[in-house]
């Protein structure tokens, strides 16, 4: 074999590794947190700082029914229309504002659980999130669920690793990473 | 042949439930040095196969395993 051509293979072989480096999955767990459940909500924000733990990446979508457990229970916002007005008073108010998916017998269920948690020192939705911002996951809230329930930036929590997108970031942050899950 | 294991750093994770023995150990061994060992002590049952996952994902060895009653006792060694 002529060294010309030892030399255009190699340099082909080189275009295809880097390629497959580029597309492999990173070590990194992206979520989509659609539900507005307490129960489904804490097993979301247990996965992922088990997964921060584990060394890896988390980012964490929510949408629909999960954005208003990113509203901050104490900030008021005006300015909305009647149906901002009425949805904003129908979800929840934050993460503290949460009922169980099964067993919530008009807020009684969801009340025993909370007291158990705390009995056995299980963490709450708020706390994970707290804890969660610490170990540095990424939030992303879909922009136009918030649109659509007529919810405001101003009124979101707080939270140090916050942005507000579409699908189309969900989808880049999927494709790259390890694990992906809905719930 | 037993010897001692040299603890740098003791983590009382008594009383806490899933996932907190993991997150708080995943930060504290983050400050000790490679080499170093951690003592870790749990009271989650779920820990027993919790930690050794943990510590193959991670890159981490578990030198040795205690139980004493609900107590159970890691002593980690830091290796990545």
């Amino acid at each position: 074999m002529k060294k010309n051509d030892l030399e255009t293979q190699f340099a082909a072989l080189k275009t295809k590794v880097e390629t497959l480096t580029k597309e492999s999955a990173e070590n990194k767990l992206s979520m989509i947190v659609f539900s507005g459940d307490m129960d489904k909500v804490l097993a979301a924000l247990i996965i992922a700082s088990g997964a921060v733990a584990m060394g890896m990446d988390v980012v964490m979508f929510f949408t629909f029914w999960g954005t208003p457990i990113l509203r901050d229970k104490a900030k008021k916002v005006g300015g909305k229309d009647l149906m901002g007005t009425m949805f904003g008073a129908m979800l929840p108010k934050g993460a503290c504002n949460l009922k169980l998916s099964k067993m919530n017998m008009g807020g009684m269920g969801t009340a025993m659980m909370k007291s158990l948690m705390k009995k056995k020192n299980v963490a709450s939705v708020e706390e994970m999130l707290a804890v969660a911002g610490e170990l540095g996951v990424q939030i992303y809230v879909c922009e136009m669920s918030m649109d659509l329930m007529g919810f405001k930036r101003e009124e979101m929590i707080a939270y140090p690793n916050m942005e507000f997108c579409g699908v189309a970031k969900f989808l880049e942050e999927a494709k790259s990473s390890k694990i992906q899950l809905f719930i | 042949m037993s010897e001692e294991i040299k603890v740098d750093k003791v983590m009382d994770l008594k009383g806490l439930p899933c996932p907190m023995p993991i997150v708080k150990v995943s930060k504290g061994i983050k400050e000790i040095e490679v080499g170093q060992v951690i003592e870790a002590q749990t009271t989650d049952p779920g820990a027993l196969t919790d930690f050794p996952a943990w510590a193959r994902t991670s890159g981490n060895e578990i030198l040795k395993t205690d139980q004493d009653g609900k107590v159970i006792t890691f002593f980690i060694k830091r290796n990545a």
